[in-house]
């Protein structure tokens, strides 16, 4: 497919990784931002394929994994109630809450429908008048112009038997959160590309000048990815942080103008907690006042149910780059995909349930590198 | 989560009032809505994600970005100032250099 397969070109690939290793001189620790590029450095093993002294160490950016605990246990409260319909992407069925997930709700009698799109909500809801269609609302900056849009649309179209669950998390807090922790390692950032699509970047650009830190937008692809790992490497050698837009065919500096506004008129900044991070303070989007009757929290009465995380898991250390999936003890024992003890192993953009579904438990660099000579 | 595929855009519609557009991912043909990318034409390439177009991508951008990855090995060679050894020479078909 056109713009896919050339990013994934290997001869590419290979120069890229030559200039990284010609340019590098000491080691470096970079943070992908993106849940979707952690998946991608490790389905194509391209942290094993740079130099040793670039360290990738795996961001927040999984809408799924961050989630607190409570609003995933009120959202499977609303999806136990009798005549609602509970819409939700399909990352967010197997992710635990305090009394199992939303399958076992489905096995139980629950109403659970997977959508595509959140307009598709708009359809159900049409189609069930004497039902509750609830949508779960989650997502960083990217999603938001599409989940914003389904609200926009209910009220346009008068659809009253809608509402939404909102969970929006915001990418630039997160990261200064985790360049503010006395612990940090992290020494640049590659962006996450299609948040800043969404976003645009200038929102960062007062992160590179506050901690100077190179900050590139970054793709997906691998080729993407080198070329942002590359563009982080040639900052970090010659002093400078700046940021670079390593996505120039698919992200400009104001982002998308339309998809702004739209979130503007929907939405509204609000604190938010993360599951393994707790309370980031201004982090998320929550209706605004004017779209406060689609509110599904208030709707359904949930703002009650309150969890506490539980503490065995590391997800909170490995999510701000501190650890290492491999670092846990738990790691593909008693935590895995089946049965993930916290958030990084619930979805599988998390930094944990990507080393699992890899391999990664299985088998460790020395023999891999041995079995490929 | 934030996975946007790349798709060409085959044909324009209205649904109640929101723009839409079928389009192709290799063979597999999708809804998407163009609200978002307004300007976006037949057979323009759209980075689509949960079926909102989020991006249109600049095909100018993109070739020049690629071109320059591509010939990265040769412009890399040309700066070290050392000759490229590893195709033969096209007069012998020798080596110019033994390859490591």
């Amino acid at each position: 497919m056109k713009y896919l397969d050339e990013y994934r070109d290997q001869r590419v690939a290979g120069n890229l990784i030559e200039e990284i290793k010609r340019t590098i001189t000491r080691p470096w620790v970079l943070m992908e931002v993106c849940g979707g590029q952690t998946h991608s450095i490790v389905k194509y093993g391209l942290d094993r394929l740079l130099p040793e002294q670039v360290e990738l160490v795996h961001g927040p950016g999984c809408p799924v994994c961050v989630t607190s605990l409570e609003t995933i246990d009120r959202a499977h409260a609303i999806a136990r109630m009798p005549d609602v319909i509970f819409c939700s992407f399909g990352d967010m069925l197997r992710v635990p809450g305090t009394h199992g997930d939303l399958f076992k709700i489905k096995s139980e009698g629950g109403i659970v429908r997977v959508v595509y799109s959140p307009l598709d909500c708009l359809k159900i809801a049409r189609a069930n008048p004497d039902k509750q269609v609830v949508f779960f609302a989650i997502g960083f900056e990217t999603t938001a112009p599409a989940n914003a849009m389904s609200v926009w649309e209910a009220r346009r179209h008068g659809i009253t038997n809608f509402s939404v669950l909102v969970s929006h998390v915001l990418v630039p807090p997160a990261m200064r959160g985790i360049l503010d922790s006395p612990n940090n390692r992290v020494q640049a950032f590659l962006g996450p590309g299609h948040v800043c699509a969404i976003s645009g970047w200038t929102e960062y650009e007062p992160i590179v000048d506050r901690y100077r830190v190179p900050v590139v937008v970054t793709g997906f692809e691998p080729i993407d990815i080198l070329q942002g790992v590359l563009l982080c490497v040639q900052q970090l050698e010659q002093g400078r942080a700046e940021l670079e837009n390593g996505y120039a065919r698919a992200v400009q500096r104001k982002g998308n103008a339309a998809a702004r506004e739209m979130i503007g008129r929907v939405f509204r900044v609000c604190d938010r907690a993360w599951r393994g991070l707790g309370v980031i303070p201004q982090s998320g989007y929550s209706l605004t006042g004017e779209f406060s009757a689609y509110d599904a929290e208030s709707r359904f009465d949930v703002s009650r149910i309150h969890a506490v995380e539980p503490a065995v898991c590391m997800s909170g250390e490995i999510l701000k780059g501190l650890m290492k999936p491999l670092d846990c003890p738990a790691f593909g024992r008693e935590c895995n995909p089946e049965n993930p003890l916290g958030a990084t192993m619930v979805s599988a953009e998390g930094a944990c349930a990507a080393y699992y579904s890899y391999g990664r438990h299985l088998v460790d660099a020395h023999s891999l590198a041995a079995g490929s000579r | 989560m934030c996975l946007a595929i790349p798709g060409r855009i085959s044909s324009l519609h209205d649904a109640i009032g929101v723009p839409m557009a079928k389009v192709d991912f290799g063979g597999i043909t999708r809804d998407a809505c163009l609200a978002y990318v307004p300007e976006a034409q037949i057979g323009d390439y759209v980075l689509v994600h949960v079926g909102f177009a989020i991006s249109r991508i600049d095909e100018e951008e993109a070739t020049r970005t690629y071109q320059y990855l591509a010939e990265m090995d040769q412009l890399s060679e040309l700066d070290d100032g050392e000759p490229y050894h590893g195709e033969p020479d096209p007069g012998t078909g020798d080596f110019v250099h033994e390859v490591p």
